[in-house]
């Protein structure tokens, strides 16, 4: 899906064991009367680093986001900013600016005294506060507009004013609580690299919550992936994606084919597991590091999959089945493969030719291969 | 989400935190009590006391003298704390067929009122609801309109119309449907016209608000499935205003029950109407001990009632 | 379809014939020479000129008037803050209580809560010496302890409606908690405020059966005035009386009106201008 981008190549603290973390998130936990919303989160963020949690509505994400800005105070644990402890700093002295999802702009007020709000809280002497009002406002090119109130803008508009009112304070991290949830398809894919822009120039830490995974791979250095109030997975979206750490990851994260079977041989190079559902040995490219019997989970990508129509020599990573359903999405089709064991599992093929050149087609009896390096062991 | 100051829970297990969270509980708890303490001992003191009060007198005996009534607690001679309750006001009340009387008498008033109220309210709030959007408002605001002009001018223009040598009677005179002027005031009916007239408005608001919010769509999917127009009515619309009919009738029964103004002007001296007979009771007997049995009475019989509903109401709504 | 829409306006007719009808008359009327109200003799505002004259009504609604302002300023006051408590600040120790004592106002027959009220000037002055006797303050008092839960519930909706994220971004932007209420709160609920106080004041000079209770001589209201008068029976004077009034909440309801009509112009203008640039 994402290609890596060039950034991750030279910018990578969270591999550097010299480097110190600006936000580090200590077994932090959160519970709202008997419903636990954040389960004992460990984190560590770096200073410029665009960081996005990810979830399903309900998994805590914006629930952590908002200890970091002060707006709830973990039941446990430390959240600690640039070497300072938060715990006792509210919202309103701490180093962090959050853009909201209904973005906030104060409806009896201009963009400009937005933007200023927070300026004139700091006691900034006028003409700097100017100065700085109508720098934010260029850099997300707003200056034009910096007489409307918020009810006369678009929601695009809305948002960079938004942006700008955060950017303003030069935060040490900034917060964006699904920032491109209320703007249509379009504008959002537009929004998104936009964004990244400016983060880049400016140099701010960024923290976003969002659901949208395609959104969060797009925009961030690092994600993670919570669950129910934990942290599934902390890693670049290609981590994430090639190597999920859990089948909730795998599962989270785009489409997982996913057999269920034992291991019969852990060598350094790879793993040999048993696969009873499909009546064939599944060879994975990599250490599983558990014994031999004990029960794992195999994921194999839609898109790494190959179709061919007869038999492979050997049955290993092999599948066997009927195609059931295809969706054709323009510039791929999806193909819903049915297993003798019931079990429907999806390739993903590239529509290199036209459509009416198709080979397969509905009820067509296909075998399903897939290369060692292409495939992942879960361990349950 | 939540609201913008939470209160932290205490949690045992983290005691560095808990101290240190604590302290800002603590200055935050003071800054809600300084909010919260001005309306609260407003209440308490002029709301709450007041009541404790009336109970008390309302068990006192009546004595000729400024206040005139017993205190409950008094110091006897031998400087014996002596407690003097005094059931007799109660035993009046149950004894004396009046009270009883006038208590049902409201209810059926005010009770018959919003019923006429709800005839008349709920096709001009229909219609109002089904008018085009940019005359709407207009339209509600000529409703509610009068009730900013001063209510006791409202239930005096009526003596005016009602009156034997009134309007009404000199206008049914001239067409002749009457030779003789009709008694019209001082009767239970100029009471009915003038809670229904006092009240209307609270009885339209309602009803227009759950009827203009209501989705049209619902009716164009019943006319999709075979609905007649007056059917669609019936089994959709109708229905679906009910939460407007209870507000609007509760708006309207509520204070048409214990109202004082409109039976002493327009009813007759045979209006028996629960408030009339507390005010007769504490201006023109001076005795304020029965009043304030009546006064309990009516806490007790009327106002408890409503409140435990509405309580209800609010609760079925909160889960709905 | 037809004929419903003609039954809909014409009961639509009935209804603001019903309600205005006695209104007119009553304004007629006052224009009438005669004393007596089934016989025209003749455009005169005679009546206007009597009711100029009695110092007693004046001074009744010049008091009138003082206690409306105080009363709807004291509860707009004391509301606002209750609905703060009440919208802002889930837990806290009586909440049912305060709870109950601000919805209980609103179902309580008037005659109780007058009675009740004389009650306890009466007891307070025994035990502490003030109130000393009925006067204008136990007026107020008596007022704001009523008028304050209809404001409280004006206040409340609007204040529930406000999108709490706005105060959050406030003090995220680093304003404290008082000075978000006054630069971000108090401005987007000011429209509820004002109606409040507009209701407030009406309430209070409205009020006759509380104010008979709390009462004292040398303060008497104008619905005091009035309902003495009007007991005994139709009088010129308080038909043109109320046709002042009349006039007086007819003046200010029309430019309420134009106002709330050139705001929703602004409002529809400028959504317009956000469409276009959209």
């Amino acid at each position: 899906m994402a290609p890596p981008s060039v950034k991750q190549h030279v910018f990578a603290p969270w591999n550097d064991p010299d480097a110190k973390p600006l936000i580090r998130i200590e077994g932090v936990s959160k519970s709202f009367g008997d419903f636990s919303a954040v389960n004992k989160v460990d984190l560590d963020i770096y200073p410029g680093e665009f960081f996005s949690l990810l979830g399903a509505s309900g998994c805590g994400k914006t629930t952590l986001l908002r200890m970091l800005a002060g707006f709830e105070i973990p039941s446990e644990g430390s959240i600690s900013i640039d070497g300072v402890d938060m715990t006792d700093i509210p919202p309103y002295e701490r180093p962090v600016n959050m853009m909201f999802q209904s973005y906030a702009l104060f409806p009896h007020m201009t963009v400009e005294q937005n933007v200023a709000f927070g300026l004139k809280q700091d006691r900034m002497p006028k003409a700097r506060i100017a100065e700085r009002v109508k720098a934010v406002l260029d850099l997300v090119q707003m200056s034009s507009l910096a007489a409307r109130k918020p009810q006369q803008l678009s929601g695009g508009q809305r948002q960079r004013v938004a942006l700008a009112r955060c950017l303003a304070k030069e935060p040490k991290v900034l917060l964006l609580d699904e920032p491109l949830a209320a703007l249509d398809k379009k504008l959002r894919e537009q929004t998104q690299l936009e964004l990244v822009n400016i983060q880049d120039r400016v140099g701010i830490t960024f923290v976003m919550v969002t659901h949208d995974q395609e959104e969060a791979m797009t925009m961030s250095a690092r994600i993670g992936v919570m669950n129910a109030g934990s942290i599934e997975q902390v890693g670049t979206p290609v981590e994430i994606y090639e190597y999920p750490a859990t089948t909730f990851v795998a599962d989270f994260i785009g489409t997982a084919n996913m057999f269920d079977g034992v291991v019969a041989l852990d060598e350094q190079s790879h793993t040999v597991v048993d696969c009873q559902e499909l009546d064939a040995r599944l060879v994975v490219g990599h250490s599983s590091g558990v014994a031999v019997g004990a029960p794992v989970t195999v994921m194999v990508r839609p898109e790494k999959m190959m179709v061919q129509r007869e038999p492979p020599e050997e049955r290993v990573n092999c599948a066997h089945g009927v195609v059931s359903d295809i969706a054709y999405l323009g510039d791929i089709s999806i193909y819903h493969v049915r297993l003798a064991s019931g079990r429907k599992v999806q390739v993903a093929l590239t529509n290199l030719r036209h459509t009416s050149e198709q080979r397969l087609t509905w009820d067509d009896e296909v075998y399903l291969t897939w290369h060692p390096a292409n495939s992942l062991v879960l361990v349950q | 989400m939540t609201n913008g100051l939470p209160l932290r829970p205490p949690h045992p297990q983290a005691p560095k935190m808990r101290a240190s969270g604590g302290l800002r509980a603590f200055s935050r708890r003071w800054g809600r009590a300084l909010v919260g303490l001005p309306p609260y001992a407003w209440l308490a003191l002029f709301f709450l006391i007041p009541f404790l009060i009336v109970l008390k007198i309302s068990f006192s005996e009546t004595q000729a003298a400024v206040p005139p009534y017993q205190p409950l607690i008094g110091w006897a001679e031998d400087a014996v704390l002596q407690i003097r309750l005094n059931l007799g006001n109660y035993r009046y009340l149950f004894e004396d067929e009046l009270y009883f009387d006038a208590y049902l008498n409201s209810l059926k008033i005010a009770g018959l009122s919003t019923l006429c109220c709800l005839l008349i309210g709920y096709p001009m709030a229909y219609a109002i609801a089904r008018a085009p959007r940019t005359i709407r408002t207009p339209l509600l605001m000529l409703v509610v309109l009068p009730f900013w002009t001063s209510f006791l001018i409202r239930v005096y223009a009526w003596m005016g119309i009602l009156k034997n040598e009134g309007l009404l009677n000199a206008f049914l005179l001239w067409t002749g449907l009457i030779d003789q002027p009709l008694q019209m005031l001082e009767t239970d009916f100029a009471v009915y016209v003038g809670i229904v007239y006092s009240y209307l408005p609270f009885m339209v608001l309602p009803l227009y608000a759950t009827l203009e919010k209501m989705d049209l769509s619902l009716l164009e999917a019943a006319a999709d499935l075979g609905c007649r127009p007056f059917r669609a009515f019936r089994s959709v619309t109708l229905p679906l205003s009910i939460p407007g009919m209870i507000a609007g009738s509760m708006l309207v029964f509520i204070p048409a029950v214990g109202e004082f103004v409109i039976p002493d002007l327009l009813g007759g001296p045979d209006t028996l109407m629960i408030g009339r007979v507390l005010w007769s009771e504490f201006f023109d007997n001076r005795d304020w001990p029965v009043a304030s049995a009546v006064a309990v009475a009516m806490l007790v019989l009327l106002v408890a009632p409503i409140m435990i509903f509405q309580h209800t109401q609010n609760k079925s709504g909160e889960t709905s | 379809m037809k004929n419903r829409a003609i039954a809909l306006y014409s009961a639509l007719g009935f209804g603001y014939a019903f309600l205005y009808l006695p209104i007119v008359l009553l304004v007629i009327y006052s224009f009438n020479a005669s004393r007596l109200v089934t016989v025209w003799g003749g455009v005169s505002t005679k009546w206007y000129g009597e009711l100029l004259a009695d110092e007693k009504i004046l001074d009744a609604a010049w008091l009138s008037l003082k206690v409306a302002v105080l009363n709807a300023t004291i509860s707009t006051f004391l509301g606002t803050l209750a609905a703060v408590v009440l919208v802002r600040f889930r837990r806290f120790a009586g909440r049912t209580l305060f709870t109950g004592m601000i919805t209980a106002p609103l179902v309580m027959p008037e005659i109780i809560t007058g009675l009740a009220m004389l009650l306890l000037f009466v007891a307070m002055e025994q035990t502490f010496g003030w109130p000393a006797g009925r006067s204008m303050t136990t007026i107020v008092i008596a007022h704001v302890t009523f008028s304050l839960s209809f404001v409280t519930v004006v206040v409340q909706s609007r204040l529930a409606q406000m999108d709490v994220s706005l105060e959050e971004a406030a003090m995220d932007l680093g304003a404290r908690p008082v000075k978000v209420f006054l630069v971000i709160t108090l401005p987007i609920i000011a429209p509820a405020l004002l109606a409040g106080w507009l209701l407030s004041f009406t309430l209070s000079i409205d009020d006759v059966v509380i104010s008979s209770f709390v009462t004292g001589p040398g303060s008497t209201t104008l619905p005091i005035v009035i309902f003495s008068k009007v007991r005994l029976g139709v009088s010129p004077e308080i038909n043109a009386l109320a046709s002042i009034v009349v006039a007086i909440v007819s003046i200010g309801i029309l430019i309420f009106g134009i106002i709330v009509q050139r705001q929703e112009a602004e409002r529809v203008r400028s959504l317009k201008t956000a469409s276009d640039r959209g």
